[in-house]
């Protein structure tokens, strides 16, 4: 039967079984501002990368387990510990060994301890402040899964001589493992390794003290392990780094064939036993083992032949042969290993021997990023290590960006000087970004932008949660080379294939690239690329997002590229086509029959106080300042939170606050110097339905179509339309609608002043001010059209958060939004209230509302009319649709793609 | 201790996918509202772990489509349920009901399927899932000491659904899908300090990481035995692996699990891996077959199936291993 051994079992991102036949364990020591003035420097400097060059080192060198100390009076040790541990974390090479977090305040280690995966060790825990403050400490360690170094210290002081420090050791033993339940090979002791040769008599026998202890702690608790700080041992002799190295080296010999397990030594400083020259060798040995020592006879040898051997330098050991290469190679090293260390010179280099700095990007730093992407797409790179390419890159580019600029301005003043055309106006191809609607994953994302942005592109990047006209309008707003998708749910994939709808009906030109968990090569050859022509693109990873995009952008490669892809698609696509997936609808007569139950009967409509439209033309914007809504406002400064919560929220509420401050100072300032116009409309007319139409009585009778929920329902539920709403002409009910549009006029000019003084803070603030108030407005108009207008809820009384959660009675859908998914019935809204003529809407051809900052909608009074969405339709109904709007197929189709299958 | 005695016996089974039955009931947006949030400002279609409040019904129905499969541990729909991935629906207010009104739709289900045939005791297993951010990762590449949560946030997160929990009567506590071990440490030590503080013996826990791909580790770099390495502090009932991986492509990795881990060995692949539609087409016989293999092999103690199985999988893969012997627990040595 399978058996398993009481190893000591650490981990870091690759696993650590100290077994008998490991001998001995080398913690690194450097990452230790106690012991390592240069890491002590770098820390407190804030020169973290380089902080981490010397963590590399230690792992390069052959340390096994990480020793990470940040105690220093000038230091906040908490935050220097998660800020090294943090970034430790990031580091795969790095944080392959266990960390072993090392501070004599437990408030440090706690800290450390937050910030690993790992199983680490604790250095140290100790009985010094008494055995319940032990305990308590050894819980928290345990309930992070720590092993623990336990110092050989107790109430009275540290120990020294053998037979103390064995007995403080089994009394934490027997602690630990009876009241605490530590496993005891989760338990190592330091038994203390104090400095000797110090001319002091007693001082004489501590090697032999630890030596001695360690065998005995062997014996008695044999599961144990014994560590030790080896360097103490030889703290006389600091400045002589020869002499000191030959005593750690043969204390370890001794300390380690009695038993000792680890020691936190300078693993790329420890020469091996038998390489020490024997005189040297000898003279140690003497004084460790406090032989020939009587008048510190063998102390004062060894200090005598110390002088005599002061300052051989040694060679470093890392590897360094790599540098030795070519400057193309060598740049490929860095980056395929996330080296930061050489990347300004090399690429200073490289540049010098290029002919452009753009050859230097387009070159080697291209050809090591796609070593990085075919090593991570076969699994033998991962995530974190593709990043810190991405970061080598990063600085690389940033090296030549200077010089990629200079030679562009020179051009353009050489286009300029001859009058000729200057091609690169445009700057760097640029690429955008976007997380599609309904999804808030972009890891992914931030990795493509990072890379490609490394890679010399101008990235756009839009967030998480775009909407398709969002996307869509700002590649055509920033002229984009190249639109990007990413999504990690299921939903985002019908967005995408949405997009490409929606790019084809734009005549977008731009290549679309699609990333992210759920894409796949298949599902963008069958359901996106057939429904965009210019070039749809599946990418499976970051790295290789950066081919992909020099394939597209290359004039000449492009067309191969996509010829070769546009056949490997298709090929799929028939592969694919065999396979058909079903979903439940109901036929649409069946839908229809499965209307919102209203009994018509039993209520009488209320008629509204007056019949046409209303202008409202000098609305004041003070008035229309209560009814902000400003979540979406912190939203759109991605400050997500409940509003006024988000001003005191421990993150960013400080932000939040100021941002909240700028903005009402801007309000005060629009308002005061009448920056912005608040124009609307409302009217309400007669109305009957029949069927999903609905007859509006204006000047002429205009019939207004809606559509109809068709998916399969659970019996008691109804297939809801907004024509449900109104009452139909069997129900001999005189019945109204209504509908309102309103907008923000006279932002331009302060854009442009913005602009101008290149101040996009408070450019933001006003576009997002802008919306809101058009928000606030068709809130504001809606209640007083509840309340006085149509009057049919005369005695509501909601707060402006109840508003927001839409408690009040009614309803005021708009045009192309889930309820009534057709934007072109906005045509009929704006010819009944004649919106473009009175307040100066103008639609655009996409039926976008310009201004941007407007908002329209149907007006439905009837008590049961709610919000819902439409969902998707049958092949049946939309038969149907086109007939009732007289519209020709394709046109309807196309128009209400995102709801047919 | 009902279950050791139980895992003592026999290789117990554990239910399948929550989602995918949840998604052959169509449900609209005002389906996940019902009565109670049919005025909430979010839309929360989607927010599965809600149906235990406004439809309790159909995950009570769930449930017992598996318990008549033949499962023995049911899974409270409770993925979500914590205060940081509420806040995506503005829920956060909720989590500690979500986990009360969850582990009591799984309680009674269990209970009445116990009641039918007390030969065979039915568990309900309290589902602790990743959170939506991670301790170890940064979401910015720019910053990569940069942390979305801190790990006090996702102590006190778990912690609060740990409670439910208990309140609602689990059986045990299964933290799974793991594919960040610093959030598994985190519910471990929520676990840690909800028992030492209630004064009372702890459940039960169940530890179950994901393997994400190819390089045989976890999301955040772990190797698998360094992921069981830094979470065999949690004395854990069982460890093993769920998600990501179909039952084929996580053999390998079931088989190295059981030759390392000190406790019961679980594993509930997903029904294979998606097609390019997203779709899970493993048919239940072909999971059941996996598995089966595995049993005879005495890699396993508990099996199941996470994405894309269906109470069908899991009548197949409970019929195919009824008769097998679980696999031993290794003699843990005393000396070296």
């Amino acid at each position: 039967m399978l058996s398993i051994k009481p190893y000591l079992r650490l981990s870091g991102l690759e696993p650590l079984v100290i077994r008998p036949e490991n001998n001995f364990v080398n913690v690194g020591e450097r990452t230790n501002v106690t012991g390592s003035k240069k890491f002590a420097r770098l820390i407190k400097e804030n020169k973290y990368e380089e902080a981490l060059s010397v963590a590399r080192q230690q792992v390069e060198s052959g340390a096994q387990i990480l020793d990470v100390n940040m105690d220093d009076a000038l230091l906040e040790g908490v935050q220097a510990m998660t800020t090294f541990l943090n970034l430790v974390q990031s580091e795969p090479d790095i944080a392959r060994i266990p960390i072993m977090i090392d501070s004599s305040k437990f408030e440090i280690i706690e800290a450390g301890l937050k910030c690993v995966q790992g199983k680490c060790i604790v250095n140290s825990i100790s009985m010094k402040e008494g055995e319940a403050k032990f305990i308590e400490q050894a819980f928290i360690c345990k309930a992070f899964g720590a092993a623990v170094i336990v110092m050989a210290f107790d109430e009275i002081g540290q120990a020294d001589t053998k037979e103390r420090k064995v007995s403080i050791c089994h009394r934490a033993y027997k602690i630990l493992t009876e009241q605490v339940g530590f496993d005891p090979q989760d338990i190592i002791f330091d038994p203390n390794i104090f400095a000797i040769a110090t001319g002091i008599e007693e001082h004489n026998n501590y090697a032999v003290d630890f030596i001695e202890a360690t065998k005995e702690i062997k014996q008695l608790m044999p599961l144990t392990k014994v560590s030790g700080g080896v360097s103490n041992v030889s703290f006389s002799f600091r400045g002589n780094d020869h002499v000191r190295e030959a005593i750690h080296s043969v204390f370890l010999f001794h300390a380690i064939k009695s038993g000792m397990d680890m020691g936190i030594v300078n693993a790329g400083q420890l020469v091996v036993y038998d390489e020490i020259e024997p005189t040297l060798r000898d003279l140690c040995e003497d004084v460790i083992l406090n032989r020939n020592n009587d008048n510190n006879e063998a102390t004062e040898k060894l200090i005598i032949h110390a002088e005599t051997v002061k300052a051989k330098g040694k060679v470093e050991v890392k590897d360094e042969k790599w540098r030795n290469n070519s400057v193309e190679e060598r740049l490929k090293h860095s980056l395929v290993n996330g080296i930061t260390d050489y990347i300004d010179a090399d690429t200073e280099e490289a540049r010098q021997k290029y002919p452009k700095p753009l050859d230097v990007i387009e070159g080697p730093l291209m050809a090591g990023m796609n070593v990085v992407g075919d090593l991570f797409g076969a699994g033998k790179m991962f995530l974190p290590q593709v990043v810190k390419s991405a970061r080598v890159m990063k600085k690389s580019v940033a090296v030549l960006t200077p010089f990629i600029e200079a030679e562009k301005e020179e051009r353009k003043l050489a286009h300029l000087a001859a009058g000729t055309l200057n091609e690169e106006s445009a700057g760097a191809a640029k690429i955008l970004l976007a997380t599609v609607k309904g999804d808030v994953h972009d890891i992914g994302k931030n990795i493509v932008g990072v890379v490609l942005g490394c890679n010399g592109y101008d990235i756009v990047d839009l967030g998480v949660m775009v909407p398709a006209d969002k996307i869509l309008e700002a590649a055509q707003r920033e002229k984009a080379d190249i639109i990007g998708l990413s999504g990690l749910i299921t939903p985002s994939l019908d967005e995408m294939v949405h997009i490409a709808k929606e790019m084809k009906r734009r005549g977008m030109t731009q290549p679309l690239l699609i990333g992210g968990a759920t894409t796949s090569r298949m599902h963008t050859a069958v359901k996106i690329a057939p429904e965009f022509g210019n070039g749809v693109v599946h990418v499976l990873d970051a790295s290789r997002s950066v081919t992909v995009a020099g394939s597209l952008l290359n004039k000449e490669q492009k067309i191969d590229f996509l010829a070769g892809l546009q056949k490997e698609y298709a090929e799929l696509k028939t592969a694919f086509d065999n396979k058909k997936t079903t979903k439940n609808y109901l036929p649409y007569s069946e839908a229809k029959k499965k209307k919102t139950a209203i009994d018509w009967n039993n209520f009488e409509p209320v008629a509204p106080s007056f019949t046409g439209t209303k202008i409202f033309e000098t609305v004041d914007i003070n008035e229309l300042r209560p009814y902000i809504d400003w979540k979406p406002f912190f939203i759109a400064w991605e400050m997500h939170g409940n509003f006024p919560a988000i001003l005191t929220d421990s993150v960013v509420g400080a932000e939040a606050t100021k941002l909240y401050k700028d903005a009402n100072a801007m309000l005060d300032k629009i308002i005061a110097e009448k920056w912005l116009q608040a124009k609307g409309s409302i009217g309400f007319w007669e109305a009957s339905a029949h069927e999903d139409d609905v007859t509006v009585q204006a000047a002429e009778s205009v019939e207004l179509n809606f559509l109809r929920q068709q998916i399969q329902k659970a019996a008691d539920q109804p297939n809801l339309s907004l024509a449900d709403f109104i009452a139909p002409v069997s129900a001999n009910k005189k019945d109204h609608i209504g509908a309102f549009a309103v907008t923000i006029h006279g932002i331009e000019s302060h854009i442009k002043a913005f602009e101008t003084a290149l101040d996009d803070y408070n450019k933001i603030i006003l576009q997002a001010l802008a919306d809101r108030l058009a928000e606030a407005f068709a809130e504001y108009l809606h209640l007083k059209v509840r309340k006085e207008f149509w009057g049919y809820a005369t005695e509501e009384h909601l707060t402006n958060e109840e508003l927001i959660k839409e408690q009040y009675l009614g309803i005021r859908p708009a045009p192309g939004y889930p309820a009534c998914p057709d934007h072109t019935e906005k045509y009929k809204l704006f010819h009944l209230l004649q919106a473009t003529e009175t307040i100066g809407i103008q639609l655009t051809e996409s039926l976008a509302m310009y201004p941007a900052s407007s908002v329209c909608g149907w007006y439905f009074a009837n008590p049961q009319s709610q919000y819902f969405g439409i969902g998707k339709i049958q092949k049946d109904q939309l038969e149907d649709y086109a007939k009732r709007k007289n519209m020709d197929l394709p046109t309807a189709e196309r128009w209400l793609s995102p709801i047919l299958d | 201790m009902q279950i050791k005695q139980a895992l003592a016996e026999r290789i117990l089974v554990i239910d399948g996918a929550m989602g995918t039955m949840i998604q052959r009931h169509k449900l609209e947006e005002a389906d996940y509202r019902g009565e109670r949030f049919k005025d909430w400002h979010t839309d929360v279609k989607g927010n599965n772990d809600l149906l235990c409040i406004t439809q309790p019904q159909i995950i009570i129905g769930i449930h017992e489509l598996y318990l008549e499969a033949g499962a023995d541990i049911i899974e409270t729909n409770t993925f979500s349920s914590t205060v940081i991935a509420m806040a995506d629906y503005d829920m956060q207010s909720l989590a500690y009901e979500l986990n009360v009104a969850a582990a009591n739709c799984a309680r009674k289900a269990a209970d009445k399927y116990t009641a039918l045939n007390p030969a065979k005791p039915r568990f309900v297993a309290g589902a602790i899932g990743p959170l939506n951010k991670t301790l170890s990762l940064s979401p910015d590449v720019n910053n990569p000491g940069y942390r979305a949560v801190t790990f006090d946030e996702v102590v006190a997160a778990y912690y609060q659904q740990i409670s439910g929990l208990v309140d609602g009567g689990v059986d045990i506590i299964l933290i799974e899908t793991i594919f960040d071990t610093l959030n598994a440490k985190g519910a471990i030590f929520a676990v840690k300090k909800y028992f030492r503080d209630k004064g009372v013996p702890e459940l039960p826990v169940m530890i179950s990481g994901t393997i994400t791909d190819a390089s045989g580790r976890t999301l955040s770099g772990q190797t698998l035995e360094a992921f069981y390495t830094s979470v065999m502090h949690a004395n854990p009932l069982s460890v093993g692996l769920n998600c990501a991986l179909g039952a084929a492509e996580m053999r390998s990795h079931i088989e190295e699990l059981s030759s390392i881990a000190a406790c019961h060995v679980s594993a509930y692949p997903n029904a294979g891996l998606p097609n390019a539609m997203g779709e899970y087409d493993e048919q239940p016989h072909e999971t059941a077959h996996f598995i089966e293999e595995w049993a005879q092999q005495g890699f396993v103690n508990i099996v199941g199936g996470c994405c894309g199985t269906t109470p069908d999988h899991i009548k197949h893969i409970a019929q195919n291993v009824q008769h097998l012997k679980p696999r031993a627990i290794p003699a843990l040595e005393t000396a070296l």
